[in-house]
């Protein structure tokens, strides 16, 4: 691999003074996207400042009533937490669907926020690439472009953000706290990571010398309505196509409040007000969850390959909303979509 | 900010990285060792230990033949770096067997005929210890979705799922 420094940060304070005096540094949590792309050469810190032994690791109820998670929380004690299984099986859910067991006991709460796209080009250093190499050019756009985004593109970059567990966090309608030089601060999900624009380059409105220290979950977990429905080419141990996150509260089987996000599809989890606000007050009926689908596709524009992905994405929005209301969320071991 | 390329990182760095001294606990034995900070877990253990049972298959997080057990939970040694591990306590394939007599999981793939070619055994056979050590695989769909992250070119598949199933009654 590709020389570098490394250091241990002994505090937070300690790691946002190391990464101030050092814009060629980065972070390191679990390492399984950061190590992975520095094989690459994608990534080419000089120095890797571990932030994995800081004491970020507690998951505990606020007295709001909802849930704070630590930056550090690797993946599986956050799925597997009984406060989560509960009261969020939706993030639960998410989480256990992506990557392998082996992955999810290294990758931490933050880091996978932080995770960059699976985009062939992006990996690729031969190849001109915006988010790689400002100014390139988007390799994708006329390329092999299957697992590309259908929404919210840029002339720039048609890139997805990769992650399962974001499409959760941004139904449950997260938020997330990150601390920097000039002190702390909080992030709703929504605004955390960003669309492409001409700034393919910046993922997320995360400054390069902030640091996350904890996710909060808000009171409402929709426990009794959920599903997270994931479509891939493996049947597991595979990035998502499309993915669907559905919470609901019904009233007998009327809507009471809804929530709906996609993943694969753009640069960050896919929401829209409108799809949510046409399922309030209507039956739980796959007409209803029809037009939530066209609202939250709305604008949608495939890019040659990946075009399969907005009929696909449809049929998995009505499929993962009839799990929801039925109570029965996708399982992820039996894999058949019911 | 994305920004890459080895010829930015050599005006980037000062002075040369130094090796760093590292403690680990490989299999009950304490050895101590002098790595780069890029060395990562599995380079230190073939390279370095001379421990060669665990496999480089893809070295990117995507077959699992790399799996060792850290601190008693299964995760990818290609993608550790080693001077993250200081003071850990490392289990890899030799550390299995004990007084001679095989782990019930090395016994019972042999039992099922649990390979072909061996390449992935030795990460199949760590990740099904973390697997049982888990604790939250009852069924063969679960032991399967649970043992994804061990990918056999060979598609031994449903007798590695066999075996892990007779270790896990056993156990
Ligand atoms: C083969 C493979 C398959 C995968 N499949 C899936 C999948 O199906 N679904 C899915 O969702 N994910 C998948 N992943 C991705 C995985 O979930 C992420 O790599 C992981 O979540 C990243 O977390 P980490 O702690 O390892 O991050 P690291 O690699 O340590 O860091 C990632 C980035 O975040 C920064 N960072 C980390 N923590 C912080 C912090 N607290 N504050 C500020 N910056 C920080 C680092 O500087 C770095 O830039 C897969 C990965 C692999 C290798
Ligand atoms: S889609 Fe984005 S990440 Fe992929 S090649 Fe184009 S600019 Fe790069
Ligand atoms: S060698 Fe580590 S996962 Fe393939
Ligand atoms: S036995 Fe050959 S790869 Fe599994």
């Amino acid at each position: 691999m590709i020389p570098f420094q490394y250091a241990r940060a002994n505090d937070v304070a300690d790691a946002i003074k190391q990464i101030a005096t050092d814009p060629s540094a980065k972070f390191i949590a679990g390492g399984t996207n950061l190590i992975d792309l520095i094989k690459y050469d994608v990534e080419g810190p000089s120095r890797l400042i571990d932030i994995s032994h800081l004491p970020l690791r507690s998951v505990e109820p606020t007295s709001a009533g909802g849930v704070l998670i630590g930056a550090m929380v690797p993946n599986t004690d956050l799925a597997y937490h009984p406060l989560i299984e509960q009261r969020y099986p939706l993030l639960s859910r998410a989480i256990l669907s992506g990557a392998s067991q082996q992955l999810r006991n290294m990758a931490s709460t933050g880091g996978n926020l932080l995770q960059r796209t699976r985009c062939f080009y992006y990996y690729d250093t031969a190849t001109p690439c915006n988010k790689r190499e400002p100014g390139s050019g988007c390799s994708a756009i006329d390329g092999v472009n299957r697992i590309n985004a259908i929404l919210g593109t840029s002339e720039a970059c048609i890139a997805t953000h990769p992650s399962d567990m974001c499409v959760a966090l941004a139904a449950l309608e997260a938020t997330v706290h990150v601390a920097g030089p000039a002190g702390a601060r909080t992030i709703a999900f929504a605004d955390f990571h960003r669309l492409p624009g001409n700034t393919p380059q910046r993922d997320t409105n995360l400054e390069p010398d902030e640091i996350i220290t904890a996710i909060e979950l808000p009171p409402k977990g929709f426990s009794a309505n959920y599903s997270y429905l994931k479509i891939r080419d493996r049947l597991s141990y595979a990035f998502a196509l499309v993915s669907v996150a559905a919470a609901l509260e019904l009233d007998g089987d009327t809507i009471k409040e809804a929530r709906l996000a996609l993943g694969g599809v753009a640069h960050k989890p896919w929401r829209s007000t409108a799809a949510e606000a046409a399922l309030l007050g209507q039956r739980t009926d796959a007409a209803a969850f029809a037009k939530a689908a066209d609202w939250l596709l709305h604008g949608a524009k495939g890019y040659g390959h990946n075009n399969f992905k907005i009929g696909l994405a449809r049929r998995a929005i009505i499929r993962t909303l009839g799990q929801a209301a039925r109570g029965t969320p996708q399982s992820n071991s039996d894999k058949k979509i019911r | 900010m994305a920004r890459s390329g080895a010829a930015n990182r050599v005006t980037r760095m000062a002075t040369a990285p130094e090796k760093i001294p590292i403690r680990l606990t490989v299999n009950g034995n304490h050895m101590e060792l002098t790595v780069a900070p890029w060395t990562t877990l599995l380079d230190a253990l073939r390279d370095h230990l001379d421990l060669t049972g665990t496999k480089k298959g893809c070295d990117h997080g995507q077959c699992g033949a790399c799996t060792v057990l850290v601190d008693g939970r299964r995760i990818n040694s290609c993608l550790t770096l080693a001077v993250m591990k200081q003071g850990a306590e490392i289990i890899t394939i030799e550390g299995l067997a004990h007084d001679g007599e095989l782990h019930p999981l090395q016994q019972a793939f042999i039992d099922h005929d649990a390979f072909q070619c061996g390449y992935c055994t030795s990460g199949q056979i760590c990740s099904a210890a973390g697997l049982i050590a888990e604790g939250k695989a009852k069924t063969a769909d679960e032991i399967r979705e649970l043992m994804s992250g061990n990918i056999c070119r060979c598609g031994a598949y449903p007798n590695i799922v066999a075996a892990i199933q007779q270790a896990k009654e056993r156990s």
